[in-house]
């Protein structure tokens, strides 16, 4: 896990500063930039300037910089089995420019399996599909957005339709499709608000995915993105729970989630866009001044400070444990090509010691420590607050416990439905796989006894 | 929350006392929201700081404890609370207090003198140790050749050696520490930033050191003082730690219980079994505890010696610790052979 990012980072084109040479002590003036006058990878080229006042500009020419982009993103799709030909891929676009780079990264991806699969004889390997879906918020924000999301729409599908051949289905998603508004009127904290929408967001698309189909589910989310969910995590008392959410790849969920842009950072991404004139859209929200809103200027100030610090956050909670389910799950399916069964086994290998859990949060789906469900919990208590994590408890759930009833009939069914489907079958699974070399008896026999 | 938040501040000024219901309510605890009077509050910060040091069994009846004192709020109310403990439960202890003059012109010159009234006021026997005499250097001499910048990390580790050879000297069994949640907080994000996973794993514990010559204890004043009158030392605005303490305060205000949440985020956080992490072992120059060759306080001095500032600072590329051959040069200055000798055989 911790070598991949090191290795991505470290590579010869790596533009995020002096990744991987962490500076021990604070204020590191910001180096002085020679004036290069050939591209430092391939020494022909020359170098683009990008002149975003960034670290790092005018060393490698437009091509060394998008192979290099390019290059991380396959390295962690293939290192991880991501995408693989029998798959069928849901991208979670947003309009910005992290899951704009994904969309048109997965995009070149399909179409050169399509040329290959049109190029080879036998035509074994299928072409993997392919969809965009994207969560229409405005009801969540009525005041902000309304106005502005027809034409936000009109944009992502104009943008879907360019990208064929291969065609991708567009999947517009309302978010009050999973819950009733009032929900969100019930939790008076910022930042459990903020947090909450999300969870719902997550699970609008996890409806949209299984409902068509899809078996992956990629989300575009950066080093710089992870960055911020380290802190915002770590203050929000998720200590706990942080390991599973910043992973490569994160299957406690009913369509497994894949982020193969995790080795990126933002300025990468957006030099890219700017690169190769990826548009993107930026939808106005509501002022934002919860706890989320502050880890962000904070980064930002961080990296100011010091270009390398979201690559150092993220790699030191890369050093953290991470879950059984972090990785895709082993599967004897036969739709699967035999090379990625293997790669599968092969990577598995290396997650011994990973962490087990037996429940999980029903708000926001994070496995619970035991000893932190148990915390200020009596025979009494309401059993949706017994179920969920301690910082859920804080943020989200009504403080008086008489609203707990109500609160709970607000909550979309999935969320508790969904908790209770993974834990049961995935630590199941999961201990199997630890012990499989030692049963003797295959598993109809062992389900008898 | 907000609503309900507005109208008792309002109702504030005519509140009792949500404990004991007889006297006015003069502060709002941070941590439970409770109204409370001053009488309660010491009494319940007084009760949580002895369920912390009987829940973790921090002390045996019998033992000497130092108490690293500097004069600042969070060290001068740990002297005054332990001893009134130590009375009041019978912990059978022998208090002393232990202070460090880092040779800091019109700082530590100040707090020392608090220090002083405080062994006549709690008659705790104090002893103060000198950077000048373990090191033969002061900080006014380290900043003079160093620089604004890094200043912290030469006085960190310092410090830390010279309150264990203090404690030496006294022939403690315990140090005592007067950190609090806020500080705590601080190091646990402080970590996280720059990539220091092995410290992370053990900045949250009460207790450290267990294998070395002096066990080290963290209480955690799990209130923070509201009396806010402390003077910051002349040379830390340039620390790092001050981005850290910059967010936390801004983080308090939307969120008073998140100083506590990040303490537990790092008690909760798992290392990887396959990180590697670093062996304990002893400096081969002056028998401190050391996960290196040379302890970091024996590196930084040998670099203020030779006249190189920037020994020790940054990563290991060569040097001491990066090489595979050691020298064994005599420090130039200070005759007195203090920092060579192990630690724990010091006599003066």
């Amino acid at each position: 896990m911790c070598s991949i990012l090191a290795m991505a980072c470290n590579s010869s084109g790596c533009e995020s500063g002096s990744c991987g040479r962490d500076k021990e002590n604070g204020r590191s003036k910001v180096e002085e930039v020679k004036e290069e006058s050939v591209c430092l990878k391939c020494k022909s080229n020359e170098p683009m300037k990008f002149g975003d006042g960034g670290s790092d500009d005018g060393r490698f020419c437009a091509d060394c910089f998008r192979s290099n982009v390019y290059g991380k993103f396959r390295l962690a799709v293939t290192s991880h089995a991501m995408i693989t030909p029998s798959d069928n891929v849901l991208v979670a676009f947003s309009g910005g420019s992290s899951s704009r780079v994904a969309l048109q990264f997965v995009h070149e991806l399909q179409v050169k399996a399509l040329k290959n699969y049109e190029a080879s004889r036998d035509r074994s390997l299928p072409v993997f599909g392919v969809g965009v879906a994207f969560v229409d918020e405005s009801a969540a924000f009525p005041a902000a957005l309304s106005g502005e999301m027809g034409d936000a729409v009109a944009w992502v599908r104009s943008t879907v339709l360019s990208m064929s051949p291969p065609e991708k289905d567009l999947h517009v998603v309302p978010i009050e499709s999973v819950f009733a508004l009032k929900l969100l009127d019930s939790v008076s904290d910022e930042t459990g608000k903020e947090d909450l929408l999300l969870h719902l967001k997550m699970l609008s698309l996890q409806k949209v995915a299984s409902e068509n189909g899809y078996n992956r589910l990629v989300v575009g989310s950066c080093t710089s993105r992870l960055a911020s969910h380290v802190l915002t995590a770590t203050v929000k008392g998720r200590g706990y729970s942080l390991s599973a959410d910043i992973q490569h790849v994160d299957a406690r969920w009913k369509v497994p989630i894949v982020m193969p842009l995790r080795d990126c950072v933002w300025q990468e991404i957006t030099r890219l866009c700017h690169l190769d004139g990826l548009k993107t859209v930026e939808l106005a929200r509501h002022p934002q001044s919860g706890i989320n809103d502050l880890v962000s200027s904070f980064v930002a100030l961080l990296q100011e400070e010091n270009p390398s610090r979201e690559c150092t956050i993220v790699r030191t909670a890369a050093k953290l444990t991470p879950f059984y389910f972090n990785k895709i799950p082993e599967t004897d399916d036969s739709c699967v090509p035999m090379a990625t069964q293997r790669r599968l086994k092969k990577f598995n290998l290396k997650y011994d010691g990973s962490m087990t859990t037996e429940a999980f949060c029903p708000i926001c789906n994070g496995p619970l420590n035991g000893s932190d469900s148990s915390e200020g919990y009596h025979e009494s208590d309401n059993t949706l607050y017994a179920a969920c994590c301690s910082s859920c408890r804080f943020q989200i759930l009504p403080q008086d416990r008489s609203s707990l009833e109500h609160f709970g009939s607000l909550l979309p069914h999935h969320m508790v439905s969904q908790a209770k489907h993974h834990q049961k079958v995935d630590s199941q699974t999961y201990l199997r796989e630890k012990i499989k070399d030692c049963l003797l008896m295959d598993d109809e026999e062992a389900e008898a006894v | 929350m907000e609503a309900s938040e507005a109208k008792s501040k309002k109702q504030g000024a005519s509140r009792l006392c949500c404990l004991c219901n007889q006297r006015r309510a003069v502060l709002k605890r941070p941590k439970t929201l409770q109204q409370i009077c001053k009488e309660c509050f010491y009494d319940v910060f007084e009760e949580e700081i002895h369920q912390v040091i009987v829940k973790n069994h921090l002390f045996k009846s019998g033992e000497r404890v130092a108490i690293g004192a500097s004069g600042g709020k969070d060290s001068t109310v740990l002297a005054y609370v332990l001893s009134e403990l130590n009375t009041r439960h019978s912990y059978g202890l022998d208090l002393f207090l232990l202070s460090i003059d880092e040779g800091i012109t019109g700082y530590r010159d100040d707090s020392l003198e608090t220090v002083k009234r405080n062994e006549l006021q709690y008659g705790l026997p104090l002893q103060i140790l000198s950077y000048k005499d373990l090191y033969g250097w002061t900080m006014d001499d380290i900043v003079k050749m160093i620089g604004l910048k890094n200043n912290c990390t030469f006085c960190g580790v310092f410090r830390r050696q010279a309150l264990d050879r203090g404690a030496a000297l006294l022939k403690v069994d315990k140090l005592v520490t007067g950190h609090n949640a806020d500080d705590i907080a601080e190091t646990v994000l402080l970590n996280i930033l720059r990539g220091d996973i092995a410290r992370l794993s053990r900045c949250t514990s009460i207790t450290t050191g267990e294998d070395g010559p002096i066990p080290r204890l963290h209480t955690y004043a799990y209130f923070k003082k509201l009396d806010y009158f402390s003077t910051e030392c002349i040379y830390s605005p340039n620390a790092y730690r001050g981005f850290a303490r910059e967010f936390i305060k801004d983080l308090e205000r939307l969120r008073p219980r998140a100083i506590l949440d990040i303490i537990k985020s790092g008690e909760d956080f798992r290392i990887a079994t396959s990180t590697k992490m670093p062996e304990q072992g002893t400096c081969e120059r002056c028998g401190y505890i050391s996960s290196q060759k040379w302890c970091k306080a024996c590196v930084l001095l040998d670099g203020l010696n030779r006249g190189l500032p920037k020994m020790g600072i940054g990563r290991a590329r060569g040097g001491v610790n990066g090489d595979h051959k050691m020298e064994t040069k005599k420090p130039a200055s200070a005759t007195k052979s203090i920092e060579s000798k192990k630690c724990g055989s010091l006599d003066f």
